[in-house]
């Protein structure tokens, strides 16, 4: 059961996520995206990281992904037409990506024996309240150095925003 | 032949698919009767009777529009995004019915206990605005792209205002997972509407917003938008939006009675001497069954007669059953439960058909430079006063 959740909601992410290179037109780009993301939720919520999971849909599928569809929608974005101009991302691109692709694959294997790789429900109990409190110790600086990187996008947004006196004309 | 035991088991296991399924077979008829009571109360405060035809007082006026939708003709416009215009009514009321996965009915009904319920709640009506903008975006037209746009930028004003509410509620409770915050509201005996006032104001006002509703109903500004983002759409399709708005009405409705008003308790559950609040629902459905018998002797032809007997006598017999001491214990959190939401429920209607409509700039100023920071002072005050509270019974 777990591993047939597991392939689902991958399957879902990586077809989601091809999807959005493939298409042509930005707002089903942008589906693609939400269901990319909705997906992750799932494997989160698989983990046993309810919290994780339902954090990464309010914020990604939920506020983001809204507010790229938005701005979409004012600029009316028209489908993009492919120009097919990069010979080099044509020719080389491929076999280079598959080289990685290769490469990151092997790591992993070596890295972590096949046997446990998915481990359902492995965070358990009242995972909120552990991450409230290492956010507040362990992480505390990450954690305001954030926000205070989000104060300064607000600011700026403002700034950007606001009206100088001789816009008024 | 199986033993007792083995079938409690199974019911036991089978519990949240059969909750689940009763859930998503009786809802949309439900509705369909939240319509009705709209219009009944719509009427009743303009001096007007309602639907009456259909049915003795209107009761069967639900099916018939419900029949009418579903075999009217699925009208897709000659240059919509086909793919997306069929989808996009789809996400709401998807996002809505998964929302009602986590709401408490009682502390015996419910689908899943999740331990961070509320916010699953709140992520769920945050996808479901996708439906409306995609709904909109779709129709390839000026009225719904516009009405699409409206309703995106008031959701998401209106949820950040809506999550500071929750979120002072949720640190009374302690915990995140709804049957929970019932639970602790039993233990300190007081509703949290009392410790959380302007929380519980912020949440009313978020959630008329946040469901689309007048007096922020903007998106769909009949006077200025035709009907908003579902002017191209109809039949089915069209139904499908407003189920989805009554559904998201009825989860917004219970999120407020499972975190302001005690969830599936009865007014002052820990008072002995008040145990007789047991039998009110047996008591208030033999009232109501007793009018709908003095309301059949009034009908003039004899169809409306009988079926208004009839459904007087089914509420009687339904009423007195409930009656019995063994059944209550089952009874009454659901009654209670719905009983709230129903108030709740009456109380946007009246806010509905009370207030003009706000003007979309008079909206957003209310939501960021009122609502917002006005969350935010009521999130610190609380949170001040839980310290304080925390660090007295320490010192004790």
């Amino acid at each position: 059961m777990d591993a047939v959740l597991f392939f689902l909601f991958a399957g879902i992410a990586l077809a989601g996520a091809i999807n959005l290179i493939r298409e042509s037109h930005p707002i089903y780009s942008a589906l693609s995206l939400v269901a990319v993301m909705g997906a992750l939720a799932g494997l989160y919520l698989m983990l046993g990281a309810e919290f994780i999971a339902v954090v990464q849909i309010i914020v990604y599928a939920g506020a983001i992904m809204v507010l790229f569809v938005f701005v979409l929608m004012l600029v009316n974005a028209a489908p993009e037409v492919k120009l097919d101009r990069s010979k080099m991302a044509k020719n080389v691109g491929p076999p280079l990506l598959t080289l990685l692709l290769v490469e990151i694959v092997a790591v992993l294997r070596g890295k972590y024996p096949t046997s446990d790789l998915v481990h359902p429900s492995l965070l358990s109990g009242d995972n909120t309240r552990q991450i409230g409190k290492l956010l507040f110790s362990k992480f505390l600086l990450p954690f305001e150095v954030t926000s205070i990187l989000i104060l300064v996008a607000i600011m700026g947004a403002v700034v950007l925003g606001k009206r100088r006196p001789d816009d008024s004309r | 032949m199986p033993s007792t035991a083995q079938i409690l088991d199974w019911l036991t296991i089978a519990k949240p698919y059969i909750i689940m399924g009763l859930v998503v077979a009786v809802w949309p008829l439900v509705s369909g009767y939240i319509v009705l009571m709209e219009r009944k109360v719509m009427a009743d405060m303009q001096v007007r009777l309602g639907p009456m035809r259909v049915g003795p007082h209107g009761l069967l006026q639900p099916i018939a529009d419900a029949l009418k939708l579903l075999i009217k003709e699925d009208i897709i416009p000659a240059r919509v995004d086909k793919w997306v215009f069929w989808f996009a009514p789809v996400i709401p009321v998807l996002t809505a019915l998964t929302a009602f996965a986590v709401l408490p009915f009682s502390q015996r009904y419910f689908v899943a206990e999740l331990n961070v319920g509320v916010i699953f709640i709140l992520a769920m009506t945050s996808i479901g605005v996708l439906g409306i903008m995609l709904g909109g975006w779709a129709s390839n037209s000026s009225y719904p792209l516009l009405g699409a746009l409206r309703s995106t930028a008031q959701l998401v004003s209106y949820e950040v205002a809506m999550g500071f509410a929750v979120v002072a509620a949720v640190m009374v409770a302690g915990s995140l997972d709804m049957v929970n915050i019932v639970k602790h509201q039993q233990a300190s005996g007081v509703w949290f509407i009392f410790y959380q006032p302007i929380g519980f104001f912020i949440y009313l006002v978020a959630a008329m917003a946040e469901t689309n509703r007048a007096p922020f109903d903007m998106p769909e500004a009949e006077s200025e938008l035709v009907a908003g983002f579902m002017t191209e759409y109809s039949g089915f399709r069209w139904a499908l939006y407003f189920l989805a708005e009554y559904s998201n009405i009825f989860v917004v409705c219970s999120i407020a009675t499972t975190l302001f008003f005690g969830g599936w308790l009865r007014p002052f559950p820990n008072v002995a001497w008040l145990n007789f609040l047991d039998w009110a629902p047996a008591v208030m459905l033999v009232g109501v069954g007793a009018g709908c018998l003095y309301l059949a002797g009034k009908q003039l032809s004899a169809a409306n007669k009988i079926g208004m007997g009839v459904l007087g006598a089914a509420i009687i017999a339904v009423g007195l059953a409930f009656g019995v001491p063994m059944v209550i214990d089952y009874v009454s959190g659901p009654f209670w439960f719905l009983f709230k939401v129903a108030v709740m429920i009456y109380m946007f209607m009246w806010a509905r058909f009370t207030f003009p409509r706000y003007r979309y700039d008079q909206l957003m100023q209310l939501g960021w430079k009122w609502m917002i920071p006005l969350g935010m002072a009521n999130l610190l005050v609380t949170g001040v006063l839980i310290l304080v509270k925390m660090q007295y019974w320490s010192a004790k």
